[in-house]
């Protein structure tokens, strides 16, 4: 039922668009959605991180998997128990780029019967690298319709990327693996029966989404294609914000599909778990040393700790307690 | 708010990154594109304009392989109009610069198609 809301949910982003291109309304999907989708973006992301930065934070609470700093005399594991901020740097950078905590990932299995068996579950992180690093080189690659002169960076990318030279315009590699990883990522919510049960439609939505803006991306390239130079026109004239005229630019309605699909994912972004592309950096347990003995780290919360005591909890809830009949053990 | 300053950085920083095709392109470029209208001294091409903008690789594709491979140079018949399957003849017959037809929508495009590894780029007339 979660899978099938979002997978509706995209699927109508992507009729809307066609009908909406075709109805003359090319000037509300090139233009003013996605103005309010990127100004959603950038003001909901600084709130989301302002909010999060809000929260105090009375004590280091770093998750550990290693042998703190303690006596000279046993070996401190910089990487697992950070220290220093230089460590903790490091660790996150490590965390960040190469998803070294999920690289441990490991999966409990009942074997025939009574037997559990734990064993290590690679997978996950395989398929998550290959989707992350192919969604950055695609966003790259997108450059060329964003900046000009283009620059060599993202030439250099591109190049890389249509190296097998397959088909004209060549075939970019991270078109087929992000499109086979979120595949995987997809079969995984709904063949492995743990995952499934705890899936949410905000689980299934973005990957149908980013699913539908790979898929409209590669038939705009390669099965449908339009006019590039058209393309970058528009993508050129909104952040020069002087957008060209739509009607003479006649883009196709698939071209307006991708853009739909592209613009609801900009402006979900900051309201979703896709925010954990700003919260990775925001996490207690990732950016904090584990130095809770060594530096005094002073209580934040306003002073005095306004506390809620027990007897005063059965004093406030006298009458709901002996409404339900409880009794209380201190009693 | 804790750790006001880092938190403050990584806003600014995430910032820069984010509108970075604003700022480079500010500094370095243009937002209004070049003309791209093609010069040309032809009234009509092989097939429609749309299609030619959108699809012409895949013309010339065919025609290459046709050719260099297959050894068969047409000639082919397009809306009643028969054509000699070539770049440098019947392409480029209309279309005599490089600089004013091609390399306008390429460059801005970002494209770099294989073209000229074979064929010399035509002198400008």
């Amino acid at each position: 039922m979660n899978a099938l809301v979002s997978l509706l949910a995209v699927l109508s982003i992507v009729v809307i668009a066609f009908l909406g291109a075709g109805a003359g309304l090319e000037v509300l999907f090139g233009v003013v959605l996605p103005y309010a989708a990127i100004l959603t973006f950038l003001v909901g992301f600084v709130l989301r991180i302002v909010k999060w930065a809000k929260s105090p934070v009375p004590f280091r609470i770093p998750t550990v998997a290693g042998q703190a700093k303690s006596l000279e005399w046993i070996k401190h594991q910089p990487l697992e128990s950070p220290y220093t901020r230089r460590q903790v740097v490091l660790r996150m950078a490590l965390e960040v780029l190469f998803f070294r905590s999920l690289f441990r990932n490991t999966k409990a299995e009942l074997k025939g019967g009574p037997r559990l068996v734990y064993g290590a579950d690679k997978a996950l992180w395989l398929f998550g690298m290959i989707f992350h690093w192919s969604f950055l080189i695609i966003f790259i690659r997108h450059l060329r319709f964003f900046t000009e002169p283009v620059p060599a960076l993202v030439t250099g990318v591109e190049w890389v990327d249509s190296f097998f030279d397959v088909g004209l315009p060549a075939l970019f590699a991270t078109s087929v693996l992000l499109l086979v990883s979120l595949s995987w990522l997809i079969g995984r919510r709904f063949l492995d029966p743990q995952v499934r049960y705890i899936s949410q439609a905000a689980d299934y939505f973005p990957l149908f989404l980013i699913f539908g803006i790979a898929s409209t991306g590669v038939l705009l390239r390669h099965f449908a294609k339009t006019d590039v130079a058209g393309v970058k026109e528009l993508g050129m004239g909104l952040l020069g914000f002087s957008p060209p005229n739509l009607g003479e630019l006649g883009l196709s309605g698939l071209f307006y599909a991708h853009l739909l699909l592209v613009t609801a994912l900009i402006a979900y972004f900051p309201l979703s778990k896709l925010m954990h592309l700003g919260g990775v950096f925001m996490s207690p347990t990732r950016n904090l040393a584990n130095n809770n003995r060594a530096v005094r780290h002073v209580n934040p919360n306003p002073q005095p700790v306004q506390v809620h005591e027990f007897e005063h909890w059965k004093e406030e809830f006298k009458e709901e307690i002996a409404e339900a009949g409880y009794k209380l053990e201190r009693d | 708010m804790h750790d006001q300053g880092k938190v403050i950085a990584g806003i600014v920083i995430f910032l820069i990154v984010v509108l970075f095709p604003i700022w480079y392109t500010g500094a370095f470029g243009d937002f209004t594109p070049p003309n791209l209208d093609p010069v040309t001294d032809a009234k009509e091409c092989v097939k429609d304009k749309a299609t030619m903008t959108a699809w012409h690789m895949d013309l010339l594709n065919e025609w290459r392989n046709d050719v260099v491979r297959n050894n068969d140079r047409g000639p082919v018949l397009i809306a009643g109009k028969e054509w000699e399957k070539s770049l440098t003849r019947t392409c480029l017959g209309c279309h005599g610069s490089y600089r004013k037809f091609c390399h306008k929508c390429h460059t801005y495009a970002d494209v770099k198609p294989d073209c000229w590894q074979c064929h010399v780029v035509p002198e400008e007339r």
